[in-house]
Formats: structure tokens, sequence, C-alpha cells
């Protein structure tokens, strides 16, 4: 890939393959603006500390063919706002973002808004407008376009408001091509989820019909903000080396390796140099390729590295998942389990895990299953996910569970590097620690949901148990009284009472 | 003929009635003393019954069950049982009649919800095994009826028609075995001899024949397999009035066993007696008729076959007659009904075969 930036644009190189990026028909690119726009408008917010409103609009323009049509998309949000000065290369220059760090966040590397603008400026060759005030004096209007070949922003029109009421956040509209009554379904799945994972948040989306779906906050508390850390020497690729180099201050191997990665102190920096036979005084900038291949090699195999620590990641939390759930399907139990850290291929991860059972779930004689990355629902491609495999590996019997049992599964996995198995981003990919981790979870939350369908299945025999004895009694009492030819009936409080007593037995 | 069934049948009621008022009695004062009503009875399963020779039926043994309110699974069923008691009572003291099928839907008056028929027929069979008496004696009755013909005359002892007689040949088609008869004094006959008949065909075609007053004969129709009324009619009969007992029916496994149960009785009524007509004889067709008399056959199905294996183990089977029968069944592999001998005549079966089996019989 490096190699390629440099003949081609990334602008061009993502126009040519826009189908890695989810924009593969009319009904996937309208489902991928959507979902890229609201987890940039998520984002902005969360990042402030904000319960994000965000509010969505799609409006219909007309007719594009046989199989797609032109929405104009609108996204609002109350985020952080986007600096004046970085708006148009912030909006249409692709892989220059405020995402370019190491810290768990739902897009990563800037790419997919940028994408979706991208797509909307090819079908239909529209500007797309930006409004976006960081809540100052001032609120910024700008209508861009995307100079596809040098990748640079082209501004075609600037206005500046004075921001009277202390508005902050950010706009974005551009019409695109794509086809909404077929992706609806995935879109209105997408916001229900993503309420879901968000409870903090308000959605409101309007829909080329004009219908409004509105998914309120029921709470105002949020998950941590994850920490920016480095990159642990264990994950690092041959390009992000290249990228390490090219910024950094340092100009010998010990301090760049000292100060370049996470959990690399003093003493393991002068360890690994001398394992991996490297020169600390050697200027990293002059490495040739061979040599950062190498050190690429050096890093992974050095085995003394600390273990990466979480604080870059940002769980829901066993709380907020509940909330959640609760809040979108309100079934009748629900249970929730966040594993402690854990590390794949030196990025860290953590899983969460619920289980919901009754209420709104639906019974659709398999069990539902919602999957989720970073706070990221995902729709696609749920076949070839490592949670369903898990969950399809799992012994349900043992957990008193049938397919046919209205019953939800939650798994959430957040991490500086989801491991996804296309560029697509759909599905994850079969990673023994991260299968471990999920099996675990569903584990734990199904043995919950065991002890809860135990005792209502035992409370439910004692109820009809009772129920049983105090029709029949009275009648045995009556028929008895008139067969005996007695005045009163005998007197079977004291019968009913004592069934209790007897439990189980029969 | 002295009218002595009234008499016997008042103390009967009055004997039946008690028994229910004891059983309301027992469980309404293992309440009141705060007790779980429970009862007990002899077992109805199948390593229960057996055969007693000496008085040639099945009897059960000495396996009892006990019946608890306290436990989940009687307690539902011994409702159902306690409200029968209650419901026989109030059939019996107002002198009312009622069917099985009436009293299915009588409980839903009661809020006592039986399943299906079957459950309330297993109640009702389950209060006869308690108290020793039959439905019939609690006025419950099943709906299929057969019919009787010949010179009987009979007094009715039903409401509104006490002291009423009525003579069984005054109806050509044969006069209704159903509670009003079964209740009757059996006043006056001329027979001397009593004709069971499995099929309908042959019955009419007996009383078109003269068959009543040329070989002084009642005529029973059971319609199959004789309902209970119907044999303890027939046992009347026998009884009181001493006629011997003949039974006609197909030549088959089937047949044979509707005689037998006339003769010895089932296993379903294991615990009841005053059923069974032991020296009633069966009078046909043989299957050694239809070699004899060359008789149009069908074929032996497998079932039929089975059925045949069966009966020859079983003990009111032992008889040489019954056994040599079997055999000669499985050995030409052949069955025929009671109408087969028309090939020869619609006449012939009475000008010829009844004549020559009466007497063999009887000799």
């Amino acid at each position: 890939m490096a190699q390629t930036f440099e003949e081609i644009s990334a602008a061009d190189f993502f126009y040519r393959n826009r189908d890695i990026a989810g924009f593969t028909n009319p009904s996937r690119a309208i489902f991928a603006a959507v979902r890229e726009l609201v987890e940039n408008a998520l984002d902005a917010a969360e990042s402030l500390r904000m319960p994000p409103d965000v509010y969505i609009r799609l409006l219909f323009e007309g007719e594009a063919g046989k199989e797609a049509q032109i929405y104009r998309l609108r996204v609002e949000d109350n985020g952080i706002g986007v600096p004046p000065r970085h708006i148009p290369s912030a909006f249409a220059q692709v892989f220059f973002g405020s995402k370019y760090k190491l810290k768990q966040a739902r897009g990563t590397f800037g790419l997919g808004g940028k994408m979706a603008i991208l797509y909307g400026q090819i079908t239909t060759h529209q500007p797309v407008s930006i409004v976006s005030s960081t809540g100052r004096a001032r609120i910024y209007m700008y209508r861009l376009m995307i100079d596809i070949q040098r990748n640079r922003p082209l501004i075609l029109d600037r206005k500046v408001l004075i921001n009277k009421e202390g508005w902050r956040g950010t706009v974005v509209e551009f019409s695109l091509e794509g086809n909404y009554l077929r992706a609806m379904p995935k879109i209105l799945e997408y916001f229900k989820q993503t309420a879901l994972v968000n409870p903090y948040a308000n959605l409101t989306f309007v829909d080329p019909k004009g219908r409004l779906y509105k998914f309120t906050r029921v709470t105002e508390k949020m998950p941590d903000l994850p920490e920016e850390t480095l990159p642990h020497p264990y994950g690092v690729d041959v390009e992000l080396l290249q990228r390490l180099i090219q910024v950094t201050p340092y100009r010998n191997m010990f301090e760049f390796i000292k100060n370049s990665f996470h959990r690399v102190g003093e003493t393991t920096a002068h360890k690994f140099l001398e394992f991996s036979n490297i020169r600390p005084s050697k200027n990293p900038k002059k490495l040739s390729h061979e040599e950062i291949v190498r050190l690429m090699h050096m890093l992974k195999q050095y085995e003394e590295f600390l273990p990466p620590n979480a604080g870059c990641l940002s769980p829901l939390g066993e709380e907020l998942l509940k909330v959640g759930i609760m809040k979108e399907l309100k079934p009748e139990f629900v249970a929730v389990c966040q594993r402690r850290p854990a590390t794949y291929a030196g990025h860290p991860f953590i899983t969460e895990v619920a289980i919901a059972y009754g209420g709104e779930v639906p019974k659709k004689g398999d069990f539902i299953v919602c999957r989720f990355a970073n706070r990221i629902p995902l729709l696609y491609d749920e076949a070839s996910d490592v949670s369903v495999r898990v969950i399809k590996s799992m012994n349900w019997r043992r957990y008193k569970v049938t397919p046919d049992m209205p019953i939800a599964i939650f798994v959430h996995i957040c991490s500086t590097k989801i491991p996804y198995k296309t560029v697509g981003k759909e599905f994850i990919a079969d990673r023994p620690e991260v299968k471990k981790e999920i099996l675990n979870g569903i584990r734990e939350v199904a043995r919950k949901l065991r002890r809860f369908l135990t005792r209502r299945e035992h409370v439910d025999r004692e109820r009809k148990r009772m129920g049983i004895f105090s029709k029949y009694l009275p009648k045995i009492a009556r028929f008895s009284t008139e067969l005996a030819g007695e005045e009163k009936p005998p007197d079977i409080r004291k019968l009913i009472r004592s069934v209790k007593k007897f439990g189980e037995e029969v | 003929m002295v009218k002595k069934y009234k008499g016997i049948m008042i103390e009967k009621k009055k004997e039946i009635l008690t028994s229910l008022e004891n059983l309301g009695a027992k469980i309404y004062g293992q309440m009141d003393n705060g007790f779980f009503p429970w009862i007990e009875m002899p077992s109805r399963s199948t390593e229960n019954i057996y055969y007693d020779p000496q008085i040639r039926q099945f009897i059960l043994g000495d396996k009892r069950v006990r019946r608890s309110a306290r436990n989940i699974r009687h307690v539902k069923p011994f409702t159902q049982l306690v409200w029968t008691a209650y419901f026989s009572h109030e059939l019996t003291s107002q002198r009312k009649t009622s069917t099985l099928r009436d009293v299915y839907y009588s409980a839903q008056a009661y809020e006592m919800k039986f399943k299906d028929q079957q459950e309330s027929n297993s109640i009702i069979t389950d209060l006869e095994t308690v108290l020793g008496f039959s439905r019939e004696d609690f006025n419950i009755f099943p709906e299929e009826r057969s019919a009787v013909f010949g010179d009987l005359t009979i007094e009715y002892t039903v409401p509104g028609y006490e002291g009423k007689t009525l003579n069984l040949t005054s109806h050509p088609d044969g006069v209704m075995i159903g509670p009003a008869l079964t209740s009757s004094e059996l006043v006056k006959t001329t027979a001397d001899k009593v004709i069971a008949i499995e099929k309908g065909g042959l019955f009419t075609r007996f009383i078109e024949e003269n068959v009543h007053k040329r070989f002084n004969a009642i005529l029973v129709l059971t319609a199959g397999q004789a309902p209970r009324a119907t044999r303890q009619f027939i046992k009347r009969l026998n009884s009181e009035l001493k006629l011997p007992v003949y039974i006609f029916t197909d030549g088959d496994p089937w047949g044979m066993h509707i005689a037998t149960v006339i003769i010895s009785g089932s296993a379903n009524a294991a615990h009841l007696r005053e059923l069974t007509t032991p020296d009633a004889k069966w009078g046909g067709v043989w299957a050694t008729d239809i070699i004899n008399y060359k008789l149009p056959t069908d074929p032996l199905e497998e079932v039929d076959i089975k059925r045949l294996h069966e009966l020859q183990r079983d003990p009111r089977y032992k008889d040489p007659l019954w056994q040599r029968e079997i055999k000669t069944f499985l050995r030409i592999k052949k069955k025929c009904e009671l109408e087969s001998f028309s090939r020869y005549g619609l006449a012939y079966v009475v000008n010829e075969y009844l004549p020559r089996r009466l007497s063999e019989l009887k000799g």
C-alpha cells in the first residue's frame, strides 16, 4: 500500500477502490454514508464529554436510474466542532483527520466520512456543504469539493456568521446516489442498535418519506474517555514504523525506541537494542527500508516487552450496556459481563457481552445476535463473525435455552485495532484470543440466564401447584358436604396453607 | 310368577345411596379433621386382573391403590370422583337416568371439566371400583342400545310407568334394552330359551321367520359387543327365568369373543359381578360349520390370526369346544358371517341350521 500512495493520490486510490470501504452498491452506499457520518457525529460529541444530540435527515431529490435515486443527506451534531482552518482538509482531503492517533475511536484513519463525501461527489457532482463552530464567536460555512487527482480540497464558497446563540457543533450536508428502500431495514436496525450502545445519545432520523424515528437518551452517564497511547511494539507494521520515524523528533535509536512505544522505558529500550543488535546512537531517519523491516521483526520477536494496558480503551461498561438493552428491548431479564482487558498481537481489547430474554426481544426461531465494535453496530456478514461462530458452537441446552426462545445476545469488542477480517469492517476474524474472551463472556451471562430461567420455572411450578390445590380442594369439600348431608363445609384453609410446605414432593 | 325383582331393586337402590353417602361422609370427616382426603380401591391394572375358574369370570386381585388429594397428580381426578359420586347420588335419589355423554357435559355445569369423554368414563369406572356397583346402578347408561323380542311380559318400575305391563312381542322391531326395561319385573313368559344374535339383519330375519314361536325363544340383539345392560338382562333371563342361553355370532375370532364376554365377562369389568352368564353357550357360526355346510368365506387376515393366537392362551377359552374351533380356524384360515347361510336360501338358517344346532347343544 505504501508504494501505491507514491504513485496515485489517496483520494484517487479510494475512488478506484470504493468497494472495500463499503460503497459497493446504491443500497450499501447509502447505509455506509449514514453510518460513517453518524459515528463521526457521536465521536465529536463524546470527545467533549457531551451527551450527543444527532439529527439525521434524508431527502429524496430525484431518480438516478433503475436501482438508484439521488438523496440529500444531512447530519447535525452538538460536538466539538472543527477549527475553521481545518475544515477544508477535514472534509475534503483523504487521510487528514483528528483520529490519526492511537486510541479507541469509532472510525479509524478518518476515512469513512470523507469516503461518503467523495462517493457523493462522484455520483452527483455536487459539492458538500459544511457548517461548523467550536462554540466561539463565529460560525463557518463552506462549500467544498475534492480535487480527486491531487487529493486537495477545493473551496467553492466560504461564509462567516456571528454565533449569537453560542451554537457548537457541525452540520454536514451533501447529495449522493443510493437506494433507500432497499437499505431501509438495515438503516433502521443500525439506529436501533446504535441507540442501544449509546443510551446517553439522542438520535433523530427523518427518512425520505418524512417518517420520524426518535431514539431518546435515558441517561446522561457516558463511558470514560480513552487515553491516547503510543503503539505497542508487538502491534506495529512496516507502514506504521515508517510513519513513526517520519514524525519523530529524536535523532538516535535509543531515544526513538524509548519515546515511541507503549510501555517501553529506558531499561527495556536498552535491552531491546542489545537484543536486536542495533546501535543506540544510530539515526532512525537514516534506516533503509530493509532495516525497517528487520526492526519490525525484532520488535515482534523480543519477548520481554510488557503487555499493553487498557487505559486507551473505552468500553461501554456493564451498567450502560444494561441500560441500553433495557431501553431498546425492555427484556424480562438481562445479564451483562465485561471481561478483563486482554491483548492480541500487541493490541489491547476488552470484550463486553450481554444476554437478554423476553420482553420485546422477538422470537425468530434462532437467537438474535447484535455485534458491536468500538460501539459501532455491525450489521452485515453475520454468519462469518467470530461471535456467531462461538454462539453456534456452544451447547445451549446446558443453559436451559432453546433457539425458539426470545433471546438476544450482544457482543461488544473494543480495541485500538479491531481485528476485522475485511476492509469493509463488517465482521471480526477468528482470533483465538478474541474468541476465548467472547466464549467466556457468553458462558458467564448464559449461566446467569440459566439461574433466572430455573428460578422462574420453579416459581411457575409452585404457582401452578398452588392453583391446582386451591381450585380443587374447595370442590372436594363442597361435594363431600352435600353427599354426607352435612350443614357446613369442612375448614380447608389449613390444608391449602400446608400445601406450600410440601415443596417439590408429589 | 312372584314379583321379586322390584323388592331387590328397592333394597339395592337404598344400598347404593347409603354407600355413596358413606363415601361422602368419609371424605368429609378426613377434611374436617385436617387431613387430605384419600380413598383406597382395588387396582385395575392388568397385573391385578385374574381369571377365577370358580365363578367363571375375571376378578381383581388383592392389589390396592390409594388416591390422595395431597398428591398434585391425584387431586383433580379425586375431585372428579367426588363430583361423580355426588352426581350419581342426585340421579339415583331423584330416579333420573343419564348417559355417559350426559355425565361428561353435566360436569361442566359444576365447573368440573373433563378433558374428554374417555376421562369421564374412566372416573365413572373408578367409582364403580370404589363402591363395587356398576354404573347402571347409579343410573348412568352407555349410549349403545340393543333390543329384545319374544313372549315375555314385563312390568315397569320407572317413574310414571309403575305397574304398566308390556309384552315384548308387541313391536316387530323388538324393544330397546334401555334403563326402563332393565329395571322392570320379568312377569311371565312361555319361552324356554334365549337366543342372542350379534347382528340386526339376522335378528329381523328370525322375527320374520317366527323363530320365537317355532323355537319358544326370546330373541336378543346384541348389536356387536353386548352392552353391559344387555349382558345384565341376559343374565336375569337366565337366572330369574332359568332359561338356557344360546349365542350366535359371525364365524371369526371377534364373533367368538362377543359370545365369551356374555358368558365370562371382560377384563374391563373385572371389578363387577352380575354381568356374566357362565352357562350360556356359543351356537355358531363355528369353524367346523364352514367346512360342514360349505359356507362362502373370506380369508383370515393378519389381525384375525393374531387374535386367534391370543384367544388360544386365554383362560376363558380352555373349554375343548373353543380349542377345537380355534384350531380349525387356524387350519382352514377362513372366516364367515352369519348371513353366509343365505346361499342356501333366506330361510335355510332357520329351517335347517338352527334346529340342528340347538338339539346338538342340548344333547
